[in-house]
């Protein structure tokens, strides 16, 4: 082992049935470092993250952490945090049953017994020291997504760990959470904490990290120093080819100027669901693609999920072409020709044992009705359609789409929505925690289809994404509209100005 | 000769690998065991019944015959499992209440009639739509009120036998006519067990519904994902209250033929633990019991195969008391050998054992 | 933050107390109405302390089960063999004290070891091979059953003297006799196995609240993917609820045994679902990581309070117990959905 690394991993393999994950991978982190570990979704970052953490067991290689003599054994997430590697995962892995302290403490010490009172005054006193809104002894389910995210990273900060595992821990922040977190990051490698950070956000790389490793289908690209690595070598080393510059893409395609062309296809007046939101106007042209903007929790996705049914609407009314109509539910909206594709892709868009097949079909079979189903042999058809047609990677139509990588299931259930050939299609954050290289397919996706007269709004984290994108933006803070951007109003700055609030310009 | 080989081999692969492969092989293994220990268990002889008809019998007349209520069973017990990724164990009452309202209408308040009070199918309809409507009770429990399907039945489960009595006020209706024995025994001059026509009939009929409907789809949907289902636009609380009551119907025929068997009925032992040999079914038809994915005709076969089982315990003089245990220690051997983590084990076992033959070639 | 402001003000109690909590107190709550309502519409009977105990004394064996039943519920399983296990350690101690010649207190070893070997064996198979708990208890109860047949088949009253003055101790409970009709003083009292439940319930408490392991199983129960990510060891944890849930079977079989004083392999029969439904009802969650062992206590009492109410209304036909008993399960089943419910919408 070199003097400054605390952790070495030297020809790691990992093998699943019918898919090589990892070979011979090799990966080290020194004192103080912040690492990136970069690649395409199925580039075998997962895999390398849970063999270190002991979910998975390795096939092959060794595991050198410093202060040991011999490589470790790492056969359990018990193992891993024992040799004082800790993790915070994508995913919240805390139980929402107990109370904020006990998830920052079980599982952990010798001693057999619990002392509530020390417990919730230690956790009080990380929590303050962190300053994280919650309170030890409450309940961990009553809080946010982005704090019960926050009681993860203050865990493993108090583990006072060697090693300290961020795999995508900032996915659900919004941009605040996001800089105390990295403050947090920075405090820790001062004290000599080795951090590796998973991320799909290019900008966070180069604010925070010093080093990046590279993985791409489950091989080692290279290790770099930051500075070495300029961003668009980055990325053409996560692809593995030189990319097309990404701004161009808005100037490939045309504007709609079909039938129809720049008249209402749908308008909302006043409405509210029982999601929080405050009542809101909406309108969206044919062959326009739209934006709704603002900070994680502001309330964008809640409004796209009243226009389609998915939140119980209790107030407005909602026009097409001009005429009144009643949306309840999904199946509603689905039939006026709206189609959803939700935010959270595990939990609302895949239907994980069902085939690939079975996934692209659902909503048009849903559509056309209970006792009309398609033949096997239509469904054959549609599905390797649009595998073709939107180069998802997929053993055969039959396999289960749990087993794809992520970015090809959101192909997949874009597909799904696609097939329904809908008037006005939502797109809920489609590119979030997915590849550089499906990102771009996507969003030149959009544009195609607008060009061809259908409407979409295009929901997006990446401001720059959205500008790429769409012609309009509308502008949401703390749960309600507060502007609407048009083509000239589209920069960076205003954007950003109107989200903030208030009359300066973003400062 | 090579090539064949591992034509074989991929074959076995193949369907090992398939989930019909769990109830199959357990009935193989429970053939050759017969066939080791008895092979008299597999013969059938055709015998007078004291009506004077033609009627086969033997061992495997017994499965078919009591294997088919049970089969009728699994097939509803299969869509409410892999819709709720629950189970239905109030069944055995419900059959209790089928049978109590079919003697009731046939009986009337008279409780040993010289003639029907009304025909077989009246009453029949009116099992069902009894039936139907504690399943509804079941579904909206389950569906509406988001409680474990398990813990839901557990309602009916306790109460069922005590309304079943409370319908006929306690007493026991004896139906003297002899075309009420036909569904539960033989109809004259076709020497094969009605129950297994009834039964035949059923499956098609699922097998036609699943066919012609979305059925199959829709509640391997809601069972997987309620969540995605729902933003699909289907309606996950109706598709569970849907499986609920289809399980109503199964219910309602295995109640008439277990009254017609008896043309009479106990409340307190009728249908007893048939829930249990139902789940069962289904569980050894390879079909997960937290929902999801479903393969109906695994789980018919599964209903056999336990039969089978019951069947072959009565053959070596188990006492019917006794039986569970036997049945319990099979069970948990299957069980056991279905488990994805011994399988995982054997199969990385069987690997070795091929590699390290490899390298002594 | 305004809106979080006003929540605060508004439900800040109904937000803040843990699902737990709120269950128990909704359990202990209805208990206590029930009661006053008997003393209320049914008269005096429910007046006498005695009346309470006696629902303490034929139960001692129902809330030692519920106990461990509540136990493997809050880790998300469940176990329908104790009713089973209850009969066979019955039917196995009386064969032993009648037929062998045993002592009875060797008998509770027996009873041990046997609740023991059903816990060894169905925990490894939920735990360690990852077998559905309902089908691994199902085989049990099979099995419990089937083997009770087979140790002894007829029921028979176990006559051996140091096992029925064992049964015959009775713990008297200072100041809360009563007059009998003859104008007599009798005292109030509680059998033995009544003494063990409290020591099984006080016992699993703490065990539940302050131990590492207690927590584990909340954990576990919670959310099994993220105990395991937290460093606990879950299959270990599941192991440890199904063996002592089942070896509370074995305890309470003996405490049953010592309460009806024979062997019949009808005894105990639908005991697993009593246990189900007691702890429903003292606010345990089958969906796992909610539940405590006072509100089952509470649970039983409450299930045996209004079978004592339909059976002293006069309502003594068999099947208004049945009925009434799914009644109470239905309300407490809705009930608890429905609060859930606009919990998690609060």
């Amino acid at each position: 082992m070199k003097e400054k690394s605390v952790l070495e991993m030297r020809g790691i393999c990992k093998s699943f049935p019918g898919v090589r994950a990892l070979s011979d991978v090799d990966f080290t982190l020194c004192e103080g470092e912040i690492h990136a570990l970069m690649g395409e979704n199925g580039a075998g970052k997962s895999t390398l993250i849970k063999v270190l953490t002991g979910v998975y067991e390795k096939d092959e290689g060794e595991i050198f952490l410093k202060g040991m003599d011999k490589a470790a054994v790492i056969r359990s997430p018990q193992d891993a945090q024992a040799l004082g590697i800790s993790t915070v995962y994508q995913e919240i892995t805390l139980c929402p049953n107990l109370s904020v302290a006990e998830n920052m403490y079980i599982g952990r010490g010798e001693r057999k017994g619990v002392s509530w009172k020390k417990m919730n005054e230690d956790a009080e006193s990380i929590l303050q020291k962190l300053d994280i809104p919650a309170k030890a002894n409450r309940q961990l389910s009553n809080y946010s997504i982005a704090i019960q995210q926050m009681v993860a990273i203050a865990r493993a900060v108090d583990m006072e760990c060697k090693v300290l595992i961020l795999d995508e821990p900032t996915s659900s922040l919004d941009e605040q959470e996001v800089e105390k977190l990295f403050g947090l990051m920075r405090d820790l490698k001062s004290k000599g904490v080795g951090i590796i950070f998973v991320t799909h956000f290019l900008d966070q790389v180069y604010e925070v990290c010093d080093k990046i490793t590279v993985l791409r289908d489950g091989k080692l690209v290279g290790e770099y120093e930051i500075q070495d690595l300029p961003r668009v070598q980055l990325v053409s080393k996560m692809l593995g080819k030189e990319l097309d510059d990404m701004s161009d893409i808005k100037n490939e395609n045309v504007a709609y100027e079909g039938p129809g062309a720049g008249e209402k296809v749908f308008e909302a007046e006043g409405l509210q669901s029982n999601a929080g939101i405050k009542p809101f106007d909406f309108y969206i042209k044919k062959g326009e693609v739209n934006g709704f903007t603002g900070l994680l929790g502001s309330g964008r996705s809640e409004c796209v999920r009243a226009i389609f049914g998915a939140d119980r609407v209790i107030g407005g009314t909602v026009k097409k072409n001009g005429k009144t109509i009643k949306i309840k539910k999904p199946i509603d909206a689905m039939k006026q020709g709206i189609a959803y594709l939700p935010e959270d892709r595990k939990v609302d868009g895949i239907i994980g044992d069902l085939s690939v097949r079975e996934n692209i079909i659902l909503a048009a079979q849903v559509l056309k009705g209970f006792f009309r189903p398609f033949s096997k042999a239509e469904q054959y058809k549609f599905a390797d359609e649009y595998i073709k047609l939107l180069e998802i990677k997929t053993a055969s139509a039959d396999t289960p789409i749990k087993s794809l990588s992520g970015g090809n299931q959101q192909k997949v259930i874009l597909a799904r929505w696609l097939l329904t050939h809908p008037e006005y299609l939502i797109l809920d954050e489609p590119t979030r925690g997915i590849d550089v290289g499906t990102k771009i397919e996507i969003q030149k996706l959009v544009l195609k289809l607008a060009s061809e007269g259908m409407s979409v709004t295009f929901i997006s984290s990446e401001t720059d994404e959205m500008l790429r994108t769409c012609s309009r933006l509308v502008v949401m803070r703390d749960r309600r509209v507060v502007g609407e951007l048009n083509e000239g109003d589209l920069t960076q700055n205003k954007i950003m100005s109107t989200i903030a609030g208030g009359d300066n310009d973003g400062e | 000769m090579e090539n064949k080989k591992t034509s074989v081999s991929a074959f076995f692969s193949g369907l090992v690998r398939k989930q019909i492969f769990i109830p199959l092989a357990a009935l193989v293994i429970l053939a050759v065991f017969n066939l080791i220990a008895d092979p008299s268990f597999f013969k059938i002889t055709l015998g007078y019944n004291s009506a004077g008809s033609p009627v086969l019998s033997g061992y495997l007349m017994t499965i078919l015959d009591y294997g088919s209520e049970l089969a009728i069973l699994a097939i509803g017990m299969t869509l409410v499992t892999a819709a709720s990724g629950g189970q239905d164990i109030s069944v055995g009452a419900t059959i209790a209440i089928a049978g109590s309202v079919i003697l009731r209408v046939l009986c009337g308040t008279n409780s040993r009639p010289d003639e029907l009070q009304a025909p077989i199918i009246v009453a029949f309809l009116a099992a069902v739509v009894v039936s139907m409507l504690f399943g509804a009770f079941n579904g909206v429990l389950v569906a509406y009120f988001k409680i474990q399907p398990m813990v839901a039945t557990l309602i009916l489960f306790t109460a069922g036998r005590s309304i079943a009595a409370w319908i006929n006020n306690n007493e026991l209706p004896i139906v003297s006519d002899v075309k009420f024995t036909y569904f539960g025994g033989f109809i004259p001059g076709i020497p094969i067990p009605t129950p297994f026509f009834i039964a035949l009939a059923c499956i098609l009929i699922m097998a036609l519904i699943l066919k012609f409907t979305n059925l199959g789809l829709y509640t391997q949907s809601v069972g997987i994902n309620e969540s995605s289902s729902r933003l699909n636009g289907l309606n996950p609380e109706f598709i569970k209250f849907l499986s609920f009551v289809i399980l109503g119907v199964c219910v309602a025929v295995a109640g008439l033929i277990k009254v017609s068997r008896l043309s009479s009925i106990n409340y307190s032992v009728i249908a007893k633990d048939i829930e249990m040999d139902a789940i069962l079914a289904v569980a050894l038809g390879g079909n997960a019991l937290g929902g999801g994915k479903f393969n109906m005709a695994a789980s018919i076969l599964g209903a056999y195969v336990i039969q089978f089982l019951t069947t072959t315990l009565y053959k070596f003089n188990v006492q019917s008391d006794a039986l569970p245990a036997y049945k319990a220690v099979v069970v948990i051997l299957l069980v056991v050998m279905s488990a994805p983590v011994v399988r995982e084990k054997f199969a990385s076992l069987g690997k070795k054992m091929k590699s390290s033959t490899k390298e002594v070639q | 933050m305004a809106s979080e402001k006003k929540t605060a003000a508004k439900g800040s109690w109904f937000k803040n107390i843990s699902d737990t909590n709120l269950l128990l107190t909704i359990t202990i709550v209805v208990f206590f109405a029930m009661y006053i309502g008997a003393i209320v519409f049914q008269g005096a009977g429910f007046l006498k302390p005695q009346t309470f105990f006696n629902i303490l004394n034929a139960n001692a064996a129902l809330i030692i089960t519920a106990c461990g039943m509540s136990l493997v519920m809050i880790t998300g399983g469940i176990d329908i063999s104790v009713g089973g296990v209850v009969a066979l350690v019955s039917m196995s101690c009386a064969v032993f004290l009648d037929f062998q010649g045993g002592n009875p207190y060797v008998a509770i070893l027996l009873a041990i070891a046997i609740g023991l070997a059903f816990g060894l064996v169905q925990g490894f198979l939920v735990a360690y091979l990852d077998i559905q708990p309902f089908i691994v208890s199902l085989a049990g109860m099979f099995f419990a059953r089937g083997m009770t047949t087979i140790v002894h088949t007829n029921p028979f009253n176990v006559e051996n003297e140091a096992f029925v003055a064992l049964k015959g101790t009775r713990v008297i409970i200072p100041g809360m006799g009563s007059v009998n009709k003859l104008g007599k003083y009798v005292n109030a009292y509680v059998e033995i196995g009544v003494i063990v439940a409290l020591l099984v319930v006080i016992l699993m408490f703490i065990i539940l609240k302050w131990t590492k392991l207690g927590r584990a199983f909340y954990a576990v129960g919670g959310n099994t993917q993220s105990a395991l990510m937290l460093g606990i060891n879950v299959k270990r944890t599941k192991f440890l609820a199904h063996l002592i849930c089942s070896l509370l079977a074995g305890i309470g079989g003996y405490v049953y045994f010592l309460h009806v004083g024979s062997g019949s392999a009808s005894h105990a029969s639908g005991m697993e679902m009593n246990a189900i439904a007691s702890s429903i009802i003292g606010g345990t969650m089958l969906t796992g990581g909610v539940g405590n062992v006072i509100g089952t206590l509470f649970g039983v009492l409450s299930l045996s309070t209004i079978q004592n109410i339909v059976a002293s209304a006069g309502l003594d036909q068999a099947w208004w117990t049945g009925i009434t008993v799914a009644a109470m399960l239905c309300i407490f089943l809705v009930v608890q959905s429905v609060i859930m419910a606009r919990k998690k919408r609060a």
